[in-house]
């Protein structure tokens, strides 16, 4: 089954007097346990389909079914709840709640979700080492290196346990070296049976995933498997379940 | 219902961390409200405590009197011109009055006057001097501390006898040795027979009586004020509350008969009750009381404008916070309730600090006032703390719901 089917999805942003067709006419079809890489220079719709596709935004024309479900007149708070039981997100920036420690970075969208105390706190430890980070569960983002902040941002888009994870450039603020052990978790969750989406404009990390579609002026310039995939070493990274 | 609960609850808890992430932001926006809420409970107390002396003055005149007056306390429909062309009261007028009143419990005349009061090396300058008759205490409800009032044999007989408020006693003889010692009014010696018990009742002013003393009517007439230039007050007492009109009833029938007024002439004198005096407090106490809440309202109102304030800042400064909360799934509603709450503990600190002070403050005014914190005002100063929380965070707490999660997530 699809997990994500959209059908001539156009994104309209009126600038002025003018109308800029930030997507024009984009079509896709995403499965369970995909790992789809899109691709596309600045500027290109990457950015806006990204958006669409984690439920941030709303087409101007077409069809958005996910799960199923038509979310492309949600409001608001119906896209919230999409995001919040369905869509892991992963940030370039991390975007972590800088005051707040690890554990409660990770149990917020717990807490958005109405679960109580002691399960989110289990749920959210139980995330946190998976991704290695059992022994850092107090730390505060400013006390976490690039590579651990990004692993908590994993936790926390991988403990409501989502129908996708969303990664937007999550290399992008890291080293290689710390950046080869963040994709080697992902094609861990991968073969664990998550449905990854990641966007970058890097080829070297898109040719991590199985499929890559590359996005030019708002359309699909191309839409293709991965023939050599890169293989990542595991460097102690592991997922603990 | 359980999830607005538990919205709630998660609420406070994040509003707890905010707050105590910006300490120093938080204090300063909750002195805003600890002020303004001290302001206005320290003030609902004070004026509450004007208000008990005021009454407990009033009453200690006694509310079965009557005062039959050249003058009337309040001159509503009769021009003081008219007042002033009345014939004096005088003593004939008191000694025909008591010949034909039956139902007054006590009758006494009082003539007032203020001089200088002398003990030795101690002057008292402008004070009451009530001149009156041994039958006045009876009309009265004061009680004496010591020694007695002056009899009828030395009232009618004009001896050089006084009787002192407990204030003057205290200013003239601070040792407490004045009972049976001499003091100096005009020139003449007059020995001290009794000391009146204190009534507290500084809001009274002039009819304060621990800042009076008594002498017999007499030595008034003689030394102080020429009877005919003065007019005399007719005190006088109904046995209890219920006669009250009927004596002033025969009263009002005595005094036309005496003062020989036809049938179609207005009464030449004023029958003064403390129920009037009463009417005029609450009327000034009331002015007084919308105006000191108005005022210290308005500082409240500062407060609450300064802490809608510091949350649009809250708000924009945390954009993105409220971009990564929408991102992973806040709704609208949660975004605001966060926010909503959070002003709203900060103004329930605020308005529990404030209190607190103002109850400090009550122990302070309790020296001069009898007044303590109403529980009412405590209640209320809760209420009205929670209340502009809710209020001034709202709008900032609304601008931060309506937030597009794309637009916040990328402010930097």
């Amino acid at each position: 089954m699809n997990i994500i089917n959209i059908e001539h999805i156009a994104k309209i942003y009126q600038v002025g007097s003018e109308e800029v067709h930030a997507l024009a006419d984009v079509s896709l079809k995403i499965d369970k346990n995909e790992y789809v890489a899109i691709m596309g220079p600045s500027g290109s719709g990457k950015s806006t389909l990204m958006n669409i596709l984690g439920c941030l935004d709303t087409p101007t024309k077409g069809l958005y079914e996910f799960t199923g479900v038509n979310v492309s007149d949600m409001n608001d708070n119906e896209l919230a709840v999409i995001r919040n039981r369905q869509i892991g997100f992963v940030f370039q920036t991390f975007n972590l709640l800088p005051r707040s420690d690890a554990l409660h970075n990770v149990e917020l969208p717990l807490i958005y979700s109405g679960i109580p105390y002691q399960e989110r706190r289990d749920r959210a430890k139980e995330a946190l080492g998976q991704v290695g980070l059992a022994d850092r569960m107090d730390h505060k983002p400013n006390e976490l290196s690039g590579g651990q902040r990004q692993r908590v941002a994993i936790a926390r888009a991988l403990v409501t346990d989502p129908s996708i994870i969303l990664a937007d450039e999550p290399t992008g603020n890291l080293d290689t070296k710390t950046g080869e052990d963040i994709m080697h978790l992902f094609h861990l969750l991968h073969e664990q049976g998550n449905t990854i989406i990641l966007v970058t404009h890097e080829e070297y990390i898109a040719e991590h995933a199985a499929r890559i579609i590359r996005i030019r002026d708002g359309l699909i310039e191309s839409d293709t498997p991965v023939v050599n995939r890169v293989e990542t070493k595991s460097n102690g990274i592991s997922l603990q379940s | 219902m359980n999830s607005y609960l538990f919205e709630l609850k998660e609420g406070l808890i994040i509003s707890f961390k905010a707050i105590r992430a910006n300490k120093v932001r938080s204090i300063l926006t909750t002195l805003g409200i600890i002020i303004g809420v001290w302001a206005v409970v320290t003030m609902s107390t004070a004026i509450k405590g004007i208000d008990l002396a005021f009454q407990s003055g009033v009453s200690s005149l006694g509310s079965d009197n009557l005062y039959i007056d050249k003058w009337a306390w309040f001159t509503n429909d009769t021009p003081w011109w008219e007042l002033r062309n009345r014939k004096n009261l005088d003593m004939e007028d008191y000694e025909r009055f008591v010949s034909l009143a039956e139902l007054p419990l006590a009758v006494a005349p009082s003539m007032f006057s203020r001089e200088t009061v002398k003990h030795e090396d101690k002057a008292l300058e402008f004070i009451n001097i009530t001149g009156t008759t041994h039958n006045y205490l009876e009309t009265t409800n004061l009680v004496m501390e010591e020694g007695r009032f002056f009899n009828e044999l030395e009232s009618d007989g004009n001896r050089n006898v006084i009787v002192l408020g407990s204030e003057v006693n205290k200013k003239l003889f601070p040792l407490g040795n004045g009972l049976g010692n001499y003091v100096r009014v005009k020139g003449q010696k007059l020995k001290v027979v009794g000391i009146l018990e204190e009534q507290g009742s500084w809001v009274m002013g002039n009819f304060n009586p621990d800042n009076q003393v008594f002498v017999p009517i007499g030595f008034v007439f003689k030394y102080l004020q020429r009877e005919s230039f003065g007019s005399i007050t007719i005190n006088v007492r109904a046995p209890n509350s219920t006669m009250v009109e009927p004596v002033k009833e025969e009263a009002i029938g005595i005094m036309r008969r005496v003062r020989g007024l036809s049938y179609d002439q207005p009464d030449d004198f004023s029958i003064n009750q403390q129920e009037g005096l009463l009417s005029e407090i609450n009327s000034t106490i009331g002015v007084i009381q919308i105006a000191g809440l108005f005022i210290t309202g308005l500082s409240l109102f500062v407060g609450a404008i300064g802490i809608m304030n510091i949350m649009f800042v809250s708000v924009k400064e945390r954009t993105k916070e409220i971009g990564i909360r929408k991102a992973i799934g806040a709704k609208r509603r949660t975004i605001l309730g966060q926010f909503i709450s959070e002003s709203a503990v900060i103004c329930l600190l605020g308005g529990t600090i404030g209190l607190g002070l103002a109850v400090l403050t009550s122990f302070i005014i309790n020296q001069f006032l009898p007044t303590a914190v109403q529980i009412d005002a405590v209640f209320l100063a809760i209420i009205i703390s929670i209340l502009t929380g809710v209020l001034s965070g709202f709008a900032p707490a609304y601008t931060a719901a309506k937030m597009d999660p794309v637009d916040a997530l990328r402010y930097e």
